[in-house]
């Protein structure tokens, strides 16, 4: 027999919740069938997810063709199996060009090699947990100048021209040294936007604002056509270091704004207390406020960086072979016309994981700085 | 003060704050004239060499190339300025379409994504990321490919809407609207309809304040604007002619045509900036303190009014800044035009026209100077309607 418990008014403990409103199905009614609108926007969305994901799918996946030394062959084994679907054979086929471009067989090594380096010199860079990170902000510091002997050439090894350079290859090489560089010279014209000088103020205001009124590819014209008019008589300039040149420039106009908005939001007190504490200009900088302008700036920076890396496919508009520029060229062999998309997404894949990587970072980065209350 | 005059001039110069800076100044602009003295000298050299001058007398020649989308008169015997005038047209054209477009896209993604709906706010999410991550140059040149390579060509076209949009890799053929007399009732309708809206609106406001009476602004408004116009419409007879696309031979003849680069261009940038605009929405109303609406509803406003006087006022403040930059952002992307053959600004006087004459100075010069103008209009212009909703404090 049950002995029927009995309680004094108030003091019956809380029953557990009904089956119905936690766990999976609680979760489900909250989030996916809450009310009339809710029931009406899943069924839709689940509709639509259905034209599109499939069929998505079975291109890229399932109906893909992986081998074959041509388009035709693509199609036959298509046609056998009756399938229709992406032609991945060509990507495999033409992946070395994708990678390095034009660069030597057998210099590609040096390739390799700077890519490690790179990555070695990012690592300390990028996390302060970093086991002997002095040391390696030292490298991070040579390391350009090494990787930049290594690519060209020279000293030693096998010169490769510039015009060689291709694919993700290039992209880093513009990308990386495009961040590299714009970065100090967009902090120096912020902080010159913000100068009590008129006219250091004036020069950084009218550069900034005009290089953000035109598009890159405006400027990447001008470097491809018109920067040799400038320079001395007889002068040859290289290609794709008049490409880095703009996309320097363009990339700093971006993040002296961003560092700008930063330094705003700094409190005057901040650079009063330094004046007080006897601070020169400098040091107040350096010390005071642009740690605390450049916390506050992240993400608008990462975005810019990420904008930059996404811009260096314009650079085949004027000739480079970036993987775009790979893969519209292969396009043009007869053995592979028509697979434009295939190239496409390929390549899409590959920006969106670098891209979606540096938008991670810059999260994982604000999270640490984040040392306010 | 005294002592600091009596030091020599390079003691002050290091070590006294005002002669320093003007030091300062001074040898910046000094640098800065060298350096442009410097490079016009060597352009001036250079240009001598070859024997070319820097004149823009070549825009009255006759430019000897087709463009294949002009609204106005245009064809190869016509000036080099005339084809830049087609280009700054078409310039405008995909930049102003593209704005309209990725405006109502990005808003509706903005506010999807804030729905409590787990699977539409998933969806939308893993859209936007994938959108904003990858260039816009290869979004562009996706849907171009796909509209040529996989739209069908145009004996076969694709219908849709009953027989008003052919799909075709050609282009996209619809029904061309021709304007008889009487339209001009019409469109005389629509003004007097906008004029109407607006004196209601001011008289409507006058009422509530002397009386607390609220009329349907809106809906008035809506009524006046459009379902006069369209009753002056069918009273005149319905003045609009429709010139079907006819299939003649290989391709369509007549209607109206959108050209495959455009809708590619048009499609693309609007999709990759609509996802931007999603964020800036997303975060302008989340800006927005749910108290806000907490003390509406409790002053007893209905949810809709609480929107539409509350919420959306202030997230506008937040959200016009960056909504500008987007804006100034799709007019400097629609240059990408050249990649798949749109015959814009960089196309025409910056491409064809710079390769048949020659003159890089001048067509470059001519298309920065086109491109800078159109940005200061455009944060010009935002930055006056920013002013306007700005929020007014001590």
């Amino acid at each position: 027999m049950n002995e029927q418990q009995t309680y004094a008014p108030g003091t019956h403990p809380d029953l557990p919740p009904p089956p119905s409103m936690v766990g999976f199905i609680g979760w489900i009614r909250e989030n996916l069938l809450g009310s009339t609108t809710n029931i009406v926007i899943t069924v839709l969305t689940l509709y639509f997810l259905y034209l599109i994901v499939p069929p998505m799918l079975s291109w890229l996946f399932l109906n893909a063709v992986f081998e074959g030394a041509s388009r035709d062959e693509c199609r036959a084994v298509m046609e056998e199996t009756g399938r229709k679907g992406a032609c991945w054979a060509f990507i495999g086929q033409r992946f070395e060009l994708f990678v390095y471009g034009f660069y030597p067989e057998a210099e590609r090594w040096r390739v390799n090699l700077s890519f490690f380096m790179m990555l070695a010199a990012l690592y300390p860079v990028l996390y302060d947990t970093a086991p002997y990170r002095k040391q390696g902000l030292y490298y991070a510091m040579i390391a350009p100048f090494i990787i930049g002997w290594l690519l060209i050439g020279g000293l030693g090894l096998e010169p490769v021209p510039t015009e060689k350079f291709g694919g993700f290859m290039l992209t880093l090489v513009i990308g990386v040294t495009g961040i590299v560089g714009s970065l100090p010279l967009g902090i120096v014209l912020a902080l010159g936007r913000q100068s009590h000088l008129p006219a250091v103020r004036i020069v950084c205001v009218a550069f900034i604002e005009f290089i953000r009124g035109v598009p890159l590819i405006t400027l990447l014209f001008v470097a491809s056509t018109m920067l040799n008019y400038f320079l001395p008589p007889g002068t040859t300039f290289d290609l794709l270091l008049r490409v880095l040149i703009m996309v320097i420039l363009f990339s700093a106009a971006y993040i002296a704004e961003v560092v700008r908005g930063g330094l705003q939001a700094i409190p005057k007190g901040q650079i009063e207390a330094a004046d007080a504490m006897g601070l020169k200009y400098w040091q107040s900088m350096r010390l005071i406020i642009l740690p605390q302008a450049l916390k506050i700036s992240i993400p608008g920076i990462v975005n810019t960086f990420i904008g930059l890396y996404k811009d260096t496919t314009l650079v085949i508009i004027i000739g480079l072979l970036d993987p775009l520029g790979v893969g519209r060229a292969s396009l043009a062999d007869t053995k592979w016309q028509g697979l434009s998309t295939e190239v496409y997404v390929f390549v899409a894949i590959f920006f969106f994981v670098s891209c979606i990587s540096m938008a991670r970072y810059s999260l994982y980065l604000e999270r640490k700085l984040h040392t306010g209350h | 003060m005294e002592a600091t005059t009596q030091q020599p001039l390079w003691y002050r110069i290091v070590y006294d704050k005002e002669t320093r800076s003007v030091a300062i100044q001074v040898l910046t602009i000094a640098l800065l004239f060298a350096f442009f003295f410097y490079i016009v000298r060597n352009a001036i050299v250079n240009l001598e060499t070859i024997g070319k001058g820097y004149s823009f007398s070549f825009l009255w020649d006759a430019s000897n190339y087709d463009i294949n989308q002009t609204l106005i008169e245009y064809d190869s015997r016509s000036p080099h300025w005339r084809a830049a005038i087609v280009g700054i047209i078409n310039t405008l054209l995909v930049a102003v379409a593209g704005i309209i477009l990725s405006t109502i896209v990005g808003f509706l993604l903005g506010v999807l994504r804030l729905s409590h709906n787990w699977l539409i706010n998933r969806v939308v999410y893993v859209y936007i990321e994938y959108v904003r991550n990858v260039p816009v140059l290869l979004h562009i040149l996706l849907v171009h490919g796909i509209i040529v390579n996989t739209l069908p060509v145009p004996k076969n076209a694709m219908m849709a809407f009953d027989g008003t949009l052919f799909l075709t890799n050609r282009g996209f053929y619809t029904p061309k609207p021709i304007f008889e007399p009487a339209m001009w009732a019409v469109l005389i309708a629509f003004i007097i309809g906008i004029a109407f809206a607006i004196w209601f609106r001011g008289y409507a406001k006058k009422i509530q304040d002397a009386t607390g009476k609220i009329y349907p602004v809106l809906l008035i408004s809506l009524g006046a604007i459009i379902l006069f116009p369209i009753i002056v419409f069918f009273l005149a007879g319905m003045p609009i002619n429709l010139d079907y696309p006819e299939l003649a031979g290989f391709n369509f003849k007549g209607g109206l045509v959108l050209r495959p680069e455009f809708v590619a261009l048009w499609i693309a940038l609007s999709l990759y900036t609509a996802a931007f605009i999603a964020e800036i929405v997303r975060a302008g109303i989340q800006a927005i303190s749910h108290g806000q609406t907490e003390a509406a509803f409790a002053l007893g406003i209905t949810p809709g009014r609480t929107m539409q006087l509350v919420i959306i006022p202030q997230a506008l403040r937040v959200i016009i800044p960056p909504l500008s930059s987007q804006y100034l952002n799709i007019t400097k992307n629609s240059s990408l035009a050249i990649a798949i053959g749109y015959m814009d600004i960089v196309a025409t006087i910056g491409g064809i026209s710079l390769n048949q004459t020659g003159r890089e100075m001048e067509c470059m010069t001519i298309v920065l100077a086109l491109y800078l103008s159109f940005s200061l209009l455009i944060s010009a212009f935002m930055n006056w309607y920013n002013k306007r909703i700005k929020l007014v404090e001590r």
